[in-house]
């Protein structure tokens, strides 16, 4: 871990959630005693436009942005936001794309960025409770049932990804 | 008291700062990437308001640091254009109590007409610049700044950036609040009342101030030097530090807290004691040339790293001298009117009926987009009125005559009623039309009331603008009130009549936006609850 910066960019349009994502994320780093930096650019986010936010941690981060190429994990919201973001991952990194996720599964379809934190959970070292905590702390008390169904379904369905492959 | 540790953007960590420096009053514009200090501190119990523009908040500021309390002044770096009359004069007058100008550069123009670097600001008007890199930082030198125009009464430029103000790192605080402010009138008449006689004393009181201050800084903790590998020097400030420091890890740093006065003694002992010494800067070339003015030899950056952020990688480039093209990420989707925007239906008629548009800033700017591609031109706020107005002028009169001025309802009470009495008082012969987009809200920052609105910042109940009333008062001939949407087809016939007759037409095009318009009703439904609160309070103190 020492000197060691995780470097995980979340990527979609506008109102689906990347910044939320990426504040849940942020949280449950920063629970676990990571230094951590989180970086987006807001304004026009809520016209539908791509929107990525990056967040960092490790022992000691310096920059908040990720810089290109360099991410472990692209968390990816929207289909047809993959491939102009590919290049921000380095090349063994992780991408995690919405078809990893049943949508129709979902008991709410907004509940897609965090059945994918759900998935992102499996490949970073946060305790799955750390993360529980984290969705708490930034989600409103009467939607943590379905987001916290919506996150061990994202974990599972990677859980099973992974043992395929 | 336990000191307190959160992950606080940096408009958080100045919203935080201000609280425990006992700010009396926050008042500002919103604009990207500025808007959520005032927000953040009215939230956390402070009292902010938004006001009509930055140079009206900036006013109020200074009354309030001449009253011997401490105010915090915030605005987007275009915003200290239009405040920059009274900036540049508050540095002469100076302050009893404190005077914080948060200007938030956009460099990469995420969300602005320009990337103006607003450090040339500071050392054009002499006015004290610090500039943190972080949310610690933002913290930290928000108290700083606090302390240093309290103590020298003086304006302070605390100059932050987008990645500053919006990037969540870790702040440590200790939740002490600083010593109160004992506010009070003082009459200094010679301090204050800037006639050429008292302010050419003031001037060389402003400049005395900032050559101690320069002195001062020589010595303040603010700057940090950094000893590593005594092979490379850079000499760095804000968020460009924080790449640097990961780009070139074994490199000596200084990193600059205070860009304005320069510690010019320790930058050049810092430059002295390195075998290369480089300035990472964004931006301008700022500190660079007034290093090198100095006398001091350091390298800057190629001139292609002027436009747009830094970040790790374009450092890397810099350090290894690298001006190759630079590989331009793969576009993504912009952003667009939402669906059921009520702009929607005005830039579909305005792009049907082939209008020069002279446009302005906010959502509506998006109209420049396909499928509407109905604007020509967009400059600064409320310049769609004057623009349209000299178009007007000076076209051949079949294209004057399709000349029209569209701006937001935010926009025009920032900075369209002078424009509208420009048009009453010198009326282009074939008349104009203005369209108002009134859409009840400051959308494009993330819907903030204005005047126009009736709710101050935090949506309570204050009188409200009446922009009909106002243009009838100032006599413009046609005075319309119109929903685009509801009834386009009456919309089109209006914008038609208007252009066709010669005369002077004011058009409020009025339909609340699409994400607003539920917070709007909830607004109004808290109103009028409590008015009939207070309404049967009232009967009952009758019986």
């Amino acid at each position: 871990m020492k000197n060691k910066t995780t470097n995980v960019v979340i990527a979609g349009l506008g109102g689906q959630g990347v910044l939320k994502a990426s504040d849940i994320l942020a949280e449950a780093a920063f629970r676990a005693g990571f230094d951590v930096k989180k970086s987006e650019i807001h304004g026009m986010s809520q016209r539908g436009g791509s929107v990525t936010s990056d967040v960092r941690f490790g022992e000691e981060v310096f920059s908040p942005m990720v810089p290109q190429g360099e991410a472990d994990c692209l968390v990816v919201l929207s289909g047809d936001q993959v491939e102009n973001n590919r290049h921000l991952l380095r090349p063994d990194g992780v991408l995690i794309a919405p078809d990893w996720i049943d949508e129709n599964a979902l008991a709410n379809r907004r509940s897609l960025n965090v059945a994918l934190l759900g998935a992102l959970s499996l490949f970073l070292e946060m305790k799955e409770e750390t993360w529980l905590e984290a969705l708490k702390t930034h989600l409103p008390e009467k939607y943590h049932d379905l987001n916290l169904r919506a996150f061990e379904s994202g974990r599972s369905r990677a859980q099973s990804r992974k043992s395929l492959s | 008291m336990s000191s307190e540790r959160r992950l606080l953007s940096g408009n958080e960590a100045v919203a935080q700062a201000a609280l425990a420096a006992g700010i009396a009053l926050g008042a500002g514009y919103p604009g990207t990437p500025s808007t959520e200090i005032l927000e953040n501190f009215s939230e956390l119990g402070g009292s902010a308001q938004w006001s009509p523009n930055e140079k009206v908040a900036l006013e109020v500021g200074l009354g309030v640091a001449f009253a011997g309390a401490r105010a915090l002044v915030t605005m987007k770096h275009v915003g200290l254009n239009v405040a920059a009359d009274p900036f540049f004069t508050a540095a002469y007058t100076g302050t009893d109590g404190a005077l914080i100008v948060v200007s938030a550069d956009d460099p990469g123009l995420a969300s602005s007409q320009n990337e103006q670097d607003n450090r040339r600001f500071a050392v054009a008007a002499g006015v004290p610049m610090l500039e943190p890199s972080d949310s610690q930082e933002a913290y930290d030198f928000t108290l700083a700044a606090v302390e240093l125009s309290e103590r020298r009464h003086i304006p302070v430029l605390l100059r932050m950036t987008t990645r500053v103000c919006h990037s969540k790192t870790i702040v440590r605080w200790d939740p002490k609040p600083m010593p109160p402010a004992s506010p009070g009138f003082r009459r200094d008449i010679r301090g204050r009342v800037m006639i050429p006689a008292y302010a050419r004393i003031a001037h060389r009181s402003l400049r005395k101030k900032l050559s101690e201050i320069a002195k001062w800084n020589e010595s303040s903790s603010l700057n940090r030097l950094i000893r590593n590998d005594r092979s490379l020097g850079i000499i760095t400030s804000g968020i460009s530090a924080v790449h640097a420091r990961e780009a070139a890890p074994n490199a000596s740093i200084l990193k600059l807290g205070i860009t304005y006065p320069l510690p010019i003694r320790k930058i050049r002992e810092f430059a002295k004691s390195v075998d290369r010494c480089l300035v990472i800067e964004e931006g301008d070339p700022y500190l660079v040339d007034a290093i090198r003015a100095e006398g001091i030899a350091v390298e800057g950056k190629p001139e292609m790293y002027r436009f747009g952020e830094l970040n790790v990688e374009r450092v890397r480039r810099i350090l290894a001298g690298d001006v190759s093209p630079e590989k331009s990420p793969p576009p993504g989707k912009p952003p667009q009117l939402c669906a059921g925007c009520p702009h929607r239906s005005v830039f579909d008629v305005l792009h049907k009926l082939d209008c020069i548009v002279a446009g302005d800033i906010g959502c509506y700017t998006l109209g420049v987009l396909p499928p509407f591609e109905a604007m020509d031109s967009c400059v600064c706020m409320g310049a769609s009125i004057g623009v349209g107005l000299g178009l007007r002028h000076a076209l051949p009169k079949a294209e004057a005559r399709r000349v029209v001025s569209v701006i937001g309802d935010s926009t025009f009470v920032h900075s369209g009623i002078t424009g509208l009495v420009e048009m009453v008082y010198n009326p282009p012969p074939t008349g104009h039309l203005v369209l108002i987009l009134d859409n009840g809200t400051t959308a494009m920052t993330g819907l903030q009331e204005h005047p126009g609105t009736g709710r101050t910042l935090d949506h309570s109940r204050t009188q409200k603008l009446v922009f009909e009333d106002l243009a009838k008062s100032l006599g413009i001939d046609r005075v319309i009130v119109v929903d685009p949407m509801r009834d386009s087809e009456g919309f089109e016939r209006l914008v038609t009549e208007s252009l066709q007759q010669e005369k002077l037409t004011l058009m409020i095009a009025r339909r609340p936006c699409i994400l607003a318009a539920g917070k709007i009703r909830e607004y109004e439904r808290a109103e009028s609850e409590s008015c009939e609160c207070a309404a049967a309070r009232s009967d009952s103190h009758e019986e």
